[in-house]
């Protein structure tokens, strides 16, 4: 069974945010993404100070299986990434909630509630499960 | 609900991620693809491959028939127990499939073809053994298949199967073949690594299985068997050859015999036209120079014009992502090429293949 945290707040396209106190959020993949992907050899990061629109694609990952995007849940602008990550993919597959990706600065900080609860996220991955 | 091998319920308990292939339901991998790729390049792994179609070939023509079949001359078989990979092609010198042929005595040839393509091939083999006559076609569906592949696959088989086992089949060269009793053992695969692929009943798979598996042989998934056919250079039916490409066009003109000239097979005429005016196409190793993984059908820009990744993938070996291309004639090792990927294009350089041979990069 792939893990949920319940502090999170997820998207369709399988992206965990997390809200910082200092009104950043920091996105990655969940669990059951990286699980479906399987070994990830490849991570393609935004850039700093890139903008971004919510739903837009910002990242790459690659598992030995295949490429997928990672998006931007909220339009904003990133202000950090994890270089971790593309060191070493295979962090991803360990701990998909440590290994983050990157952090957006959001646009209109109220986006981040309208994403999905975990209670959500598992309900959509029970779904696509059938 | 797909196929299922003798070995169904065995890839479950071993928690195995279950896919389809070729219509039948295959084990991806068992947890992770990567730790296994690097278990049969390092030790010993085990595929099941019980999906593959073993068929066998008897009657005073046979050897006559399979002259005409298969653009390999089975005249290269001898001795009993060999074995000869070919292409067997339509009459326009498209592949049909590639199978490896056993020679087991003067009567009776074994041939192992690839599943996805059981029915065609069935097809063709016992249409073309009609007209030529005097040959019967049989399926064995009653027959498993395990390979163990690695540097340390023959050791722990002896050691799962028992050490009578060395006697027979630890001398044996690389394709080649014994039978002992119900068993089949062979000196082929399809890793670049040493190791053996056995043909057994249905019924003692399971636990053969168990054996090998109790002998640290671990086992793995078509997911591993892909990139280890890819870093070993060896072409997979349906991706980088199929019968729109001829085996000229696809890396196996080493598995073509134009010699002897009076020996006809089918679509002889067609390759004999091909090499005098010049092979269009030609499959190529590349090796990713920046950053990516290279996948199958993606672009390739050269001097010589637009050609196609056909295999690609990360080589767990060399951590780098390398492909085969089908690229124009005239591109050589050595040169730089593009490869569009996911609308980048991104460099690449075209090298030899195999590019991993026992365990070892063969890359400069």
């Amino acid at each position: 069974m792939s893990k949920t945290p319940n502090d999170l707040r997820y998207t369709k396209s399988h992206e965990w945010v997390k809200k910082e106190t200092d009104g950043t959020v920091t996105v990655g993949i969940t669990d059951h993404a990286q699980g479906l992907l399987g070994d990830m050899v490849f991570v393609e990061l935004p850039k700093v100070g890139a903008k971004v629109a919510a739903g837009k694609e910002c990242g790459v990952v690659e598992s030995v299986k295949a490429a997928s995007d990672v998006y931007a849940p909220i339009a904003g602008e990133v202000t950090a990434v994890n270089t971790t990550v593309s060191d070493a993919p295979e962090s991803v597959n360990q701990d998909a909630y440590a290994a983050w990706m990157f952090r957006i600065k959001p646009a209109n900080a109220a986006d981040v509630d309208a994403l999905l609860d975990a209670k959500a996220y598992e309900a959509l991955v029970a779904s696509e499960a059938h | 609900m797909g196929q299922r091998t003798p070995l169904y319920d065995s890839h479950l308990a071993a928690g195995a991620k279950i896919v389809d292939f070729g219509g039948w339901d295959m084990p991806l991998h068992y947890g992770s693809q990567l730790d296994e790729h690097h278990q049969v390049r390092r030790d010993a792994g085990m595929f099941d491959v019980s999906h593959m179609v073993v068929s066998d070939f008897k009657g005073a023509k046979v050897r006559d028939f399979l002259r005409l079949l298969v653009a390999n001359n089975v005249d290269k078989l001898k001795t009993p127990g060999r074995a000869l990979y070919t292409c067997m092609l339509n009459s326009k010198g498209g592949v049909i499939d590639d199978l490896i042929i056993y020679y087991l005595n003067e009567q009776w040839f074994r041939i192992v073809s690839n599943a996805a393509t059981h029915d065609k091939d069935l097809a063709w083999m016992t249409a073309a053994a009609k007209e030529f006559g005097e040959v019967t076609v049989s399926e064995r569906p009653e027959l498993a298949m395990i390979a163990v592949q690695g540097p340390n696959a023959k050791e722990k088989t002896y050691a799962a199967l028992g050490e009578n086992l060395r006697e027979a089949a630890g001398t044996l060269k690389p394709f080649h073949s014994v039978t002992i009793g119900e068993l089949m053992i062979a000196t082929t695969g399809y890793t670049g690594e040493d190791g053996f692929e056995i043909i057994l009943p249905a019924k003692a798979a399971t636990f053969t299985w168990q054996m090998l598996a109790e002998a640290g042989v671990a086992p793995c998934g078509l997911g591993a068997r892909d990139t280890l056919r890819l870093e070993a250079g060896m072409a997979l039916y349906g991706s980088d050859m199929d019968e729109t490409t001829t085996p000229l066009e696809a890396g196996l003109a080493w598995t073509v015999a134009l010699d002897p000239k009076d020996r006809h097979f089918i679509g002889r005429d067609v390759l004999e036209k091909q090499l005098a005016a010049g092979v269009p196409r030609q499959l190529v190793g590349l090796l990713l120079e920046d950053k990516g993984v290279l996948r199958s059908h993606m672009k390739v820009y050269c001097a010589q014009g637009e050609g196609e990744t056909t295999s690609g993938s990360f080589a767990p070996t060399l951590g780098k992502s390398v492909a085969l291309a089908r690229v124009p004639a005239g591109v050589a090792v050595g040169d730089r090429v593009d490869v569009d990927i996911r609308g980048k294009r991104l460099a690449a350089r075209v090298v030899k293949y195999p590019f991993v041979r026992h365990g070892k990069s063969c890359i400069d």
